[in-house]
């Protein structure tokens, strides 16, 4: 059957995919790290185990320790289990939001588009740091949730206005007139008709948005606005700063943790190129 | 039955809206049961824009469609469903009316869940089965297959079987052969013509090309950027056609059984003027004069028979047919 | 003279094998003759009209010559063909009149056209002037954006362009199916007079409306999957077609004037075979009333009459 054969086509160029593999590859490396590293060291992150404070990678600590003598591995990779938590929750929640706003206002048109455009761009706007700085101000206390709640309330218009552009030019093919002379409801058209043909671009989408959120994840770490209560690898690389590391040449405290989020985030958007290729025919090296 | 009286959609275009684009203007006509109509005009005539105004799919700006006598935009978002049971269309891209990722009879299987979810497995199959065969498709040939494994006269004969399912007065057939190949055309319009004797439907069929328009229909409409220029009996307009757009398609249209008349001058490099409160020909007509910067209201000149131009009757032209090798030059 | 084409065979090439698009089609065109290239979608009238000219992957060239003018034509050579296109052979591609470079004035566009083939753009300019007369186009168009003009404007435009060298043959891919009735009539004739006139010797007029041809070509060649089908005199295409499949394809075209309760008129039941495996012999085989079993070899393209070539069995039998 060709649609058999259709299937089999993307398989194919999926697995020739360069790009799309070898990003994958790091991906799930840096994943399996992270699910299986805790299990791997005794030493808790915070634990002061070192008494000669910071010290090279040996055998007994694979990444070396801390000023205060912290085994870095250790808050390596349960650093690694908070990146990814933010980066799919994040990440999830953003293109969730993008997704309903953006294909209603696709869909829709008319006022409707109007008003969520505006919103849309006033959201866009927003100084997200200053109201982070304000909500920090009031929550002495923060975890990994809360700055998934944040990064995905900020983050989803760019994934709502991608959708919109999609979902716009799907709006005008004969098929949706024929589902509305079908006497389907809107809702219903949205997602059996329209978003079904869309699945590349979502998932591309998503893609990024986990980057995205991990790369932001980082960056509020590093100032200080992130988590308070656990590790995350832009925590790690702040602590690394603030102690002095860079002048003291303790290049083992923030190596690991700013290659391994450029390696994530690197690997993600290479997947994300992969992906258009095997998705988008004309994009193939042929 | 379906009653269009003076329909008009307009556009709002350019920077913030300013400028408006009359895609139709004050169009009426009136399409009995188990009439085919023809809808003529070319690109850029709003052919289309009234097709999916019948369907709904556009809104009106002003004027009233009526079926049966029920203005059309009263219906509430419950009832639709109720006018889609006797209002279909059949658009012109066959590729483009299936979602691709889909198989084709998953067409029939929305209809069943929408309009008969009563109707079991069984009994459903068997209907499928019967339109299938009255669209002249061998059901063990189409059913269960992607729409790139069929060609573009089959997938137009299911979108016929489609509305066939749901038992129609009227289908809307929007230039549904002109994407197909000229030997699956004439089989496509049989179709047509033979599911309106057997079932007594109505149809509007759009199209640009006369002679299809011909060959099916008694009744016709010459449509000219949004304006009715003439209507009624086909054969009357064939054979006499009154408005000067008419006459310059009757003779410009290439034809199989007659050359090309030499006589003829249209002017070429119009560009289409602004909307202007007269006549829609205007700049491109070789009989323009001072009177058509007035709108020409259609107007009877004989039974089932009526022209929009003022200069058709002002010499009655009913009576001296002036033959259309006279007219020349441009103005 | 004129353009001889023998034996030219052209597959495409994909991921699943070779497209057999144009097998062993061998015809020849007169010097002045204007010839309709006619059929439906997948007969390779595109794929013998672009051949000619511009043999670009996944086009491939397996077999044949072609000859114009009695000089031979390097069409497996790309970058040899330079030397001959606009020059000797010219063509209208299908959607030209679309792929003018919007930010790009008309006659800034010619100049730096005509640069490229190292022809003198002011050299030229009087005779360009001449030609914008001839298709009713004022002067002013050159200093205008291509959105300025409407599409019948533009494929005049067009015309006049692929003809300016005057070419021995002009190649026009549906010159006129995007185009309002009062312009097709106007482009198609200003095409016959551009020939009466020399600026071109010979053309093909790819399309699929029959009627077009009608009115301006002086023979039809039709094809079906990839073979030629019938060529003759128009007038014989229409009236006393020999092939059964032209036989079956004109008389499926409603004229003015026929009607439904009348006559009804039929079509070819069946499709065109897919050519990735093309059937054996005559591929029209399975659709023809009249096959019988030496339709499993293919038929010569024979000249049954005096420039009257039909590839059939059936009507070369008749002539034997």
């Amino acid at each position: 059957m060709k649609k058999h054969k259709k299937k089999n086509e993307f398989l194919y160029f999926t697995l020739r995919n360069k790009k799309l593999l070898v990003g994958l590859s790091i991906i799930l490396l840096f994943l399996l790290l992270g699910l299986i590293g805790p299990m791997l060291t005794h030493n808790e992150p915070f634990a002061y185990v070192n008494p000669y404070g910071a010290q090279p990678p040996s055998s007994e600590y694979l990444f070396g320790t801390t000023f205060f003598g912290q085994d870095i591995f250790s808050q390596f990779v349960r650093g690694l289990r908070a990146t990814f938590l933010v980066g799919a929750i994040g990440g999830g929640l953003g293109t969730l939001i993008g997704i309903l706003i953006g294909f209603t206002a696709g869909y829709r048109g008319g006022i409707v588009d109007e008003i969520l455009n505006v919103f849309t761009n006033i959201v866009l706007v927003i100084p997200t740091f200053a109201v982070l700085l304000i909500i920090a101000a009031y929550l002495q206390v923060r975890s990994v949730f809360t700055e998934c709640l944040f990064i995905g309330f900020t983050a989803w218009p760019w994934a709502a206005r991608a959708i919109r552009a999609q979902t716009f030019s799907l709006r005008t093919r004969d098929f949706v007139d024929l589902a509305r002379m079908s006497g389907m409801k809107s809702a219903k058209i949205i997602f059996t008709e329209i978003a079904p043909n869309m699945m590349s671009y979502l998932v591309m989408t998503f893609i990024l948005q986990f980057g995205g959120a991990i790369l932001i994840a980082a960056t509020l770490d590093f100032i200080g606005l992130g988590p308070t209560n656990t590790v995350s690898l832009g925590l790690m690389m702040q602590y690394s700063v603030l102690w002095g590391a860079l002048q003291l040449g303790m290049w083992w405290w923030f190596i690991p943790p700013g290659l391994a989020i450029t390696a994530i985030v690197g690997a993600l958007y290479s997947m994300n190129v992969g992906l258009d290729e095997v998705f988008n025919p004309k994009l193939r090296e042929m | 039955m379906l009653k269009l009286d003076k329909i008009s959609k307009t556009y709002r275009v350019g920077t913030f809206g300013g400028k408006e684009l009359h895609a139709v203007n004050d169009v009426s006509f009136e399409i009995k049961a188990g009439e085919v109509v023809s809808l003529i005009g070319e690109s850029g005539s709003g052919k289309s824009t009234i097709g999916k105004m019948i369907l709904r799919l556009i809104s009106i700006t002003s004027g009233t469609i009526s079926l049966n006598g029920v203005d059309i935009s009263t219906i509430k978002e419950g009832a639709t469903k109720e006018y889609y049971r006797k209002v279909q269309g059949v658009f012109q891209d066959p590729f483009s009316s299936y979602n691709p990722i889909f198989k084709a009879d998953r067409l029939f299987r929305i209809i069943h869940d929408e309009f008969y979810p009563e109707v079991k497995d069984q009994d459903w199959n068997e209907k499928v089965e019967n339109v299938m065969k009255a669209v002249g498709l061998n059901p063990e040939h189409v059913l269960n297959k992607y729409p790139h494994q069929l060609s573009g006269g089959q997938l137009q004969r299911f979108l016929i079987a489609r509305t066939l399912l749901l038992d129609i007065q009227f289908l809307v057939a929007d230039e549904i052969i002109s994407m197909l190949d000229a030997s699956t055309r004439i089989d496509v319009l049989n179709l047509l013509a033979d599911l309106k004797k057997s079932r007594g439907l109505s149809i509007l069929f759009i199209t640009h090309d006369l002679s299809l328009a011909h060959y099916i229909s008694e009744r016709a409409m010459i449509l000219y950027r949004g304006n009715v220029a003439e209507i009624g009996s086909i054969e009357k307009i064939f054979n006499t056609p009154l408005h000067p757009y008419t006459q310059m398609l009757m003779a410009s249209v290439p034809r199989l059984d007659k050359k090309w008349d030499q006589e003829i001058s249209v002017e070429l490099n119009a560009t289409p003027s602004e909307f202007s409160k007269g006549c829609a020909y205007f700049d491109r007509c070789p009989l323009a004069f001072e009177k058509c910067h007035e709108k020409p209201p259609s107007i009877e000149v004989e039974i089932d028979h009526s022209v929009a131009c003022w200069k058709a009757l002002e010499n009655n032209y009913v009576r001296q047919i002036k033959p259309v090798l006279e007219i020349k030059g441009g103005h | 003279m004129g353009l001889q084409v023998e034996n030219l065979t052209v597959y495409y090439q994909t991921l699943r094998g070779d497209v057999h698009a144009l097998e062993s089609t061998t015809f020849s065109i007169a010097n002045g003759e204007i010839m309709g290239l006619a059929g439906e979608s997948g007969c390779g009238k595109t794929t013998l009209g672009h051949g000619l000219i511009s043999m670009t992957p996944p086009m491939k060239y397996v077999a044949g010559r072609v000859l114009l003018d009695n000089e031979e034509l390097p069409i497996w050579d790309n970058a040899r063909m330079n030397d001959f296109r606009f020059k000797k052979i010219s063509i209208i591609p299908q959607y030209a009149m679309n792929a003018m470079n919007p930010i790009r004035k008309i006659g800034r566009m010619t100049e730096e056209l005509l640069r490229s083939k190292k022809v003198d753009y002011q050299a030229i300019l009087p005779e360009l002037k001449r030609r914008l007369d001839l298709v009713k186009l004022p002067h002013e168009v050159l200093k205008m954006y291509p959105i300025e003009l409407s599409g019948g404007m533009k494929q005049r435009m067009v015309m006049v362009l692929s003809m300016l060298m005057d070419p021995s043959l002009l190649i026009a891919d549906e010159i006129t199916s995007a185009l309002d009735v009062a312009s097709q009539k106007a482009v198609a004739e200003m095409l016959v007079e551009f020939r009466n006139l020399g600026c071109c010797k010979s053309a093909i007029v790819i399309t699929h409306d029959i009627s077009i041809l009608y009115q301006i070509a002086d023979s039809i060649l039709i094809m079906y999957a990839g073979q030629l089908a019938e060529k003759a005199a128009t007038r014989t295409i229409i009236d006393a077609p020999r092939h059964p499949y032209t036989k079956m394809l004109i008389s499926s075209l409603p004229k003015v004037g026929a009607k439904h309760v009348d006559k009804r008129l039929a079509g070819i039941p069946g499709k065109p075979p897919l050519l990735l495996n093309p059937p054996v012999g005559c591929r029209f085989r399975d659709r023809c009333p009249v096959a019988f079993d030496k339709c499993l070899e293919v038929p010569p393209f024979l000249e049954v009459k005096k420039d009257h070539y039909v590839a059939c069995w059936k009507e070369g039998e008749k002539n034997a």
